[in-house]
């Protein structure tokens, strides 16, 4: 039963991850920075309760999400595809913005300062954070997809080919008649769409949007994303590490054997060792947060 | 009639104030190879640019197989059958084969990428063509030789009927430089086109069937190499009747150095340039050396011996020349002295110092100076002034208490260099991105032979420079070597090599195929060395 | 496109005839144009959006803006916590910048701001009570900018001896540092109940009001006067010292840096360690000046917005200093507009200049060189 719970909890609080690394694994293949993960995610999960509360629907509200995260993505494309601005400053501006932007309309929609009303979910009918809660969330079963199926989509498909070919070498890609700006357009609106869904999963499951929720998960799948060296499988595996290590934390908090903070540290401190090459060499696409 | 395969008619094309081709013409008929000839900026593959529709004319009408289509784009060209190999790869190292070739018409199955059909089909199409490449291989994992297969079999396989390579052989060993021509004279016999941008004579006349030249951006000239002779072609390109022997010299010189069959006419001319150079300084091999390389090697991540046991005694009064096609250890060799590639093994000594393992700055006060071969990259910071990058490498004599830099003592230093080098505009405040390219160089070489040193090394020193620069900086290395000053001067210009060195010697692959006096070397003798032909080490089979 | 349309060889400038002594002047001028014009751009692209969002909210843009501007530079205790926000802003826009200078992005400011309040809060704890100003304020500003050198240091070293790209690793460390820093103070420093550490007995240094009295109420300090000064030291050493032409060199050419022995690892590591010191001097704007004590989170923020404070002032001390009085504008403007809109509303337009001037400084400079190439060609 321990183990069981521990599972399920694991794979409940690796679902945004999973999700949001497969964006950011597209996004950074087709060479865009993927800085602007967690604000993607923030959109998302705001325009999730949004919907959701206005429609009464979660699925209403997935679709808010997807589509206000795009958005945000979209202006992200725009900024750093066609006018050529500095990826990693366009991110944190992005970032920014999502965080001032969900604020401004919190006020404006719901009068508050740090929360939405309460908002209906995935799987409400059967309940909570149980095994029949968590098998009948349908994000659930995408997160677990996401990663093989991106894995699927760059390898298998001529998109995937292009995304490969245009995040190392946006030139030749070029000369062969492909496209670059309209490959990157799509990449990063994917890894929007995603990054929305994974804020979509955030505020179904917590039936409310609460300021500034993502709390860095967006930036702990970037995390997963460059510990994972850019493979999907290996970014999933990397996802699923980080999530057994918080259940770890949660589940042994009674005990108090290590303070919360070193356990908080670990995706980010994982991911500097293999940056600096201690334990494998992480090699990044070779265009990478470059315009072209 | 068929029409020509390509028809150009004055065609003009600027890039801001400078302009790549005036009013030029070409017309290439079907079912031949075609040589674009020219010095280095004569207009070539912007051409051919224009005709692969990646760049578009200002003015004129490009026609191909009688359809006019002025100003298509790159897919429209290469939908027609018109495929560039351009000079640089435009390959995606981590992907296959099949995949760098299929990109962009990527076989299907329903949704999916057919990876299989792509391989096969590849391999089917080096089959055909002689084209041998392993399909399923990462590019990264291939040799430069193969790489530029997989650019020649990108362009056939979107069923290119008339071929343009741009300086296809610069690459290439003698061996792939063979089987090159096989296969364009298998696609010219199955009725292809081929253009082959060059400025290599011997590759013109080993392989085309008629040959245009070009000068200062126009067509000046059409021959058939059937009947025409090296010597008529260089004095197209250069515009001025033989007369004067040095400027032919000069400029076959300029095309880059040669790699094998020269024709005894054109090596006279550089002899003859040569034999008035002798200078009649003390004997050097009397001084202690200046400079001595024993065993240095250099690998790179692609070539673990870049250089290989490379050693040279280099003394006091002499310029040694090192000749060879660019990408035979040249930059490595030149890189290490100067400290900017670590030894992989083997020693340098700067007089009595071992700078082997010494930092770039040690070297610089241990009297080593250096012109390097890629003034905008490394010899400049474009956007410092005259004044700051006249005392790049020599920024801390000019520092004063505190940390400050002597402003004062700058602009002075720099007043006195502009006046002593000439340098245009002589205002040490300007941008050096603003200045022409003679006078760029002009800067590393007051820079670094403004101040005292005992060994220089020069890198392509005229690479890029005009007429008058290249005079200025030859008497430079002819006044260093009168001072008593060691001079290595590396350069891919066999004339300007055999023109002021007092020994030659020729890098092949890595090694120091050669090492002769001025007097035992000629175009003839070093040719066969340049292509590894001869002085191949027995040991190293 | 352009990596297609690249001509026979790189057209550089260089291959241009030689220029007259006016055309230099034509071309400082130009270079004037290309830096000072994008942050107009954005701002005024910014100033369209907040009229879109104030009107979106049911308000008149006229008097919410009036209000902004009567709220900071209208009143002297306005004015006070507008000088109190661009200080610590001044300082992390630095830790941008002169990372900026030598080619590579700091990310980190916001922890390293934080690890510079957390050390002179820490050390200010243990000096004995008696010791004078003179001597205890010193010891602290050197300890605020140490913290920050620290957790600087640490991408330095990593870029320049293992490659590990100082982005990543920055915004990773800032993570960590937070975390650790929360660590610390929840478990062995923090007064009970509270999120800080207890008030230190010297070191602190006294608010603009004891000087003038106008000020009264405002948090704005002396170690205004403090961060100026590093300004000015900033910019006479970037500009005028021989570390300054070696770090700027290395920023602009690495390889003719090298080329000219200068050594690029080593000056990754200066630049990295100079930037966290600078971000982390910000942190005795609060710690000796305003609170007198560290607390978790205290200029959260801070840090990410010293990059558009950078990015306004292109990379230039002067520059930041006035972008710093800007957004420090924007920020207290908020809260004095919060009656009539969200204060959110300038976390919003604080974004938006971000990304105008991200996307205006390539997009002026096509534009502007653009219409020089038109008129040189049409002379």
């Amino acid at each position: 039963m321990i183990i069981l719970a521990f599972l399920l909890q694991t794979i409940r609080i690796a679902t945004p991850y999973f999700i949001a690394a497969a964006g950011g694994v597209i996004s950074e293949r087709a060479g865009v920075v993927a800085l602007s993960l967690e604000g993607f995610m923030l959109t998302g999960a705001f325009c999730a309760a949004l919907g959701s509360f206005y429609s009464g629907s979660a699925w209403i509200g997935l679709i808010a999400g997807v589509g206000g995260a795009m958005l945000a993505a979209a202006l992200l494309a725009v900024a750093t595809i066609r006018f050529r601005a500095n990826q990693i400053v366009s991110g944190i501006a992005v970032n920014l913005l999502a965080i001032g932007a969900t604020r401004f309309f919190l006020r404006l929609a719901f009068d508050s300062t740090s929360n939405s009303p309460r908002v209906p979910g995935f799987g409400d009918d059967v309940g909570g954070g149980g095994l029949l809660g968590t098998v009948s969330s349908p994000l659930v079963w995408l997160g677990l997809l996401a990663l093989p199926a991106t894995a699927w989509l760059l390898m298998r498909t001529p998109f995937g080919l292009r995304v490969r070919a245009v995040g190392e070498h946006p030139q030749a890609a070029e000369t062969l008649g492909v496209n670059v700006a309209r490959v990157r357009y799509a990449a990063v609106l994917l890894s929007g769409a995603l990054a929305g869904l994974a804020g979509v999963y955030l505020a179904t499951d917590q039936h409310q949007f609460t300021d500034g929720m993502t709390a860095g998960r967006g930036f702990i799948a970037l995390a997963a994303v460059i510990f994972g060296r850019w493979a999907p499988l290996r970014v999933g595996a990397a996802c699923l590490l980080f999530a057994a290590a918080e259940t770890l934390q949660i589940q042994l908090q009674g005990l108090q054997l290590v303070p919360s903070q070193f356990v908080e540290m670990i995706p980010y401190l994982l991911t500097i060792i293999a940056l600096a090459g201690i334990v494998g060499r992480s090699v990044p696409p070779a265009a990478l947060g470059k315009a072209e | 009639m068929t029409p020509p395969a390509i028809q150009l008619s004055r065609i003009d094309k600027r890039f801001g104030a400078v302009p790549a081709n005036r009013d030029a013409d070409l017309t290439v008929a079907a079912g031949e190879i075609h040589a674009l000839v020219g010095e280095n900026g004569a207009g070539k593959s912007t051409l051919m640019r224009i005709l692969a529709g990646v760049t578009a004319p200002d003015a004129g009408t490009v026609a191909v197989e009688g359809r006019d289509v002025t100003g298509w784009s790159a897919a429209e060209a290469i939908a027609a059958g018109v495929g560039m190999v351009h000079q640089h790869f435009m390959l995606v190292p981590p992907l296959t084969v099949a995949e760098n070739v299929v990109l962009g018409r990527e076989p299907r199955r329903g949704m999916m990428f057919a990876r299989d059909t792509a391989s096969r089909e590849v391999a089917a199409l080096c089959e055909r063509t002689g084209l041998r490449v392993p399909v399923d291989a990462t590019v990264a994992s291939l040799s430069v030789g193969e790489a530029q297969r997989v650019e020649i079999l990108k362009v056939l396989y979107r069923g290119a009927r008339i071929l343009v390579l741009d300086e296809p052989t610069a690459v290439l060993s003698p061996p792939e430089v063979d089987e090159l021509w096989t296969v364009l004279r298998g696609l010219r016999d199955e009725g292809g086109t081929v253009v082959l941008i060059t400025h290599k004579l011997d590759e013109v006349m080993a392989i085309s069937d008629r040959i245009t030249v070009m000068r200062a951006g126009r067509t000046v000239d059409r021959l058939e190499t059937a009947t025409t002779t090296p010597a008529a072609i260089a004095r197209a390109m250069v515009g001025r009747d033989v007369a004067l022997a040095g400027d032919v010299a000069l400029a076959l010189g300029a095309m880059g150095g040669a790699d094998g069959g020269w024709d005894a006419g054109m090596a006279a001319h550089s002899d003859a340039v040569a034999g008035e150079e002798r200078t009649g300084s003390a004997d050097p091999a009397s001084l202690p050396p200046a400079l001595i390389l024993r065993d240095v090697t250099i690998a790179t991540p692609r070539n673990p011996r870049a250089l290989d046991a490379f050693s040279l005694d280099l003394r006091p009064g002499e310029i040694v020349g090192i000749a060879g096609v660019e990408g035979n250890g040249q930059t490595e060799l030149v890189e290490a002295i100067a400290g900017l590639v670590p030894l992989a093994r083997g020693s340098i000594h700067l007089g009595e110092v071992d700078v082997s393992r010494l930092p770039v700055r040690s070297r610089t006060e241990a009297g080593l100076s250096h012109i390097p071969e890629d003034r905008q990259h490394r010899g400049l910071i474009l956007d410092y002034s005259i004044a700051d990058n006249l005392i790049l490498g020599e920024h801390r004599r000019f520092t004063g208490r505190g940390g400050a830099l002597d402003r004062a003592r700058i602009l002075a230093h720099a007043r006195e260099r502009i006046a002593e080098f000439d340098i245009r505009p002589a205002n040490p405040l300007v941008p050096a991105r603003t200045l022409s390219g003679g006078n760029q160089q002009k800067i590393v070489i007051a820079r670094e032979m403004g101040r005292d040193f005992t060994v220089l090394l020069a890198s392509q020193p005229t690479r890029g420079v005009d007429v008058g620069a290249i005079e200025f900086i030859h008497a430079q290395l002819r006044a260093a070597r009168a001072a008593g000053r060691a001079v290595l001067l590396v350069s891919a210009d066999l004339t300007e090599v055999l023109a002021l060195a007092d020994r030659v010697g020729v890098l092949y692959s890595g090694r120091l195929a050669c090492l002769l006096d001025r007097a035992d070397a000629s175009a003839e003798i070093l040719g066969p060395y340049m292509t590894g032909l001869a002085g191949r080490r027995e040991d190293a089979a | 496109m352009s990596a297609l349309a690249a001509p026979d060889r790189p057209v550089a400038p260089s291959d241009l005839p030689d220029r007259s002594a006016t055309d230099h002047a034509a071309a400082r001028r130009e270079r004037l144009e290309e830096t000072i014009l994008p942050p107009l751009v954005a701002v005024m692209l910014a100033l369209v959006i907040g009229d879109l969002l104030i009107v979106a909210y049911g308000q008149a843009p006229g008097p919410v803006y009036r209000l902004l501007l009567d709220g900071t530079w209208g009143n002297w205790y306005g004015f006070g916590q507008v000088l109190y926000k661009a200080t610590t802003l001044t300082c992390t826009g630095l830790a941008f910048a002169i990372a900026a200078r030598a080619g590579l992005f700091n990310i980190g400011a916001e922890s390293q701001l934080a690890a510079g309040g957390f050390l002179a809060g820490v050390i200010g704890l243990l000096l004995p009570g008696g010791l004078p100003l003179l001597i205890a304020a010193p010891v602290l500003i050197v300890a605020a900018m140490a913290g920050g050198a620290a957790v600087g240091a640490v991408p330095g070293v990593l870029k320049a001896r293992f490659g590990a790209n100082e982005v990543i690793v920055t915004i990773m460390l800032n993570f960590v540092v937070l975390a650790l820093l929360n660590w610390a103070t929840a478990t062995h420093l923090a007064v009970p109940e509270t999120l800080h550490t207890p008030e230190l007995a010297t070191g602190t240094v006294p608010r603009l009001s004891e000087l003038m009295p106008a000020f009264r109420g405002s948090a704005a300090n002396v170690t205004l006067f403090v961060v100026l000064a590093a300004a000015a030291a900033v910019s006479w050493w970037l500009f005028r010292s021989r570390r300054g032409f070696e770090l700027r060199a290395v920023g602009l050419q690495p390889a003719a840096a090298e080329y000219g022995g200068i050594s690029v690892g080593r000056t990754w590591i200066r630049a990295m360690t100079l930037a966290g010191g600078l971000a982390g001097l910000g942190g005795i704007n609060f710690v000796l000046g305003y609170k007198l004590y560290y607390e978790e989170g205290f200029a959260a923020g801070s840090g990410f917005l010293g990059i558009a404070v950078a990015l306004v002032g292109r990379n230039h001390p002067l520059g930041i200093v006035l972008a710093a009085l800007f957004f420090a504008t924007l920020s207290q403007g908020g809260l004095a507009v919060n009656a009539l809109v969200p204060k959110e509303i300038v976390d919003v337009l604080q974004a938006v200049v971000i990304l105008a001037v991200a996307a205006a400084v390539p997009a002026v400079q096509y534009a502007l060189r653009r219409s020089r190439g038109a008129r040189r060609g049409a002379k």
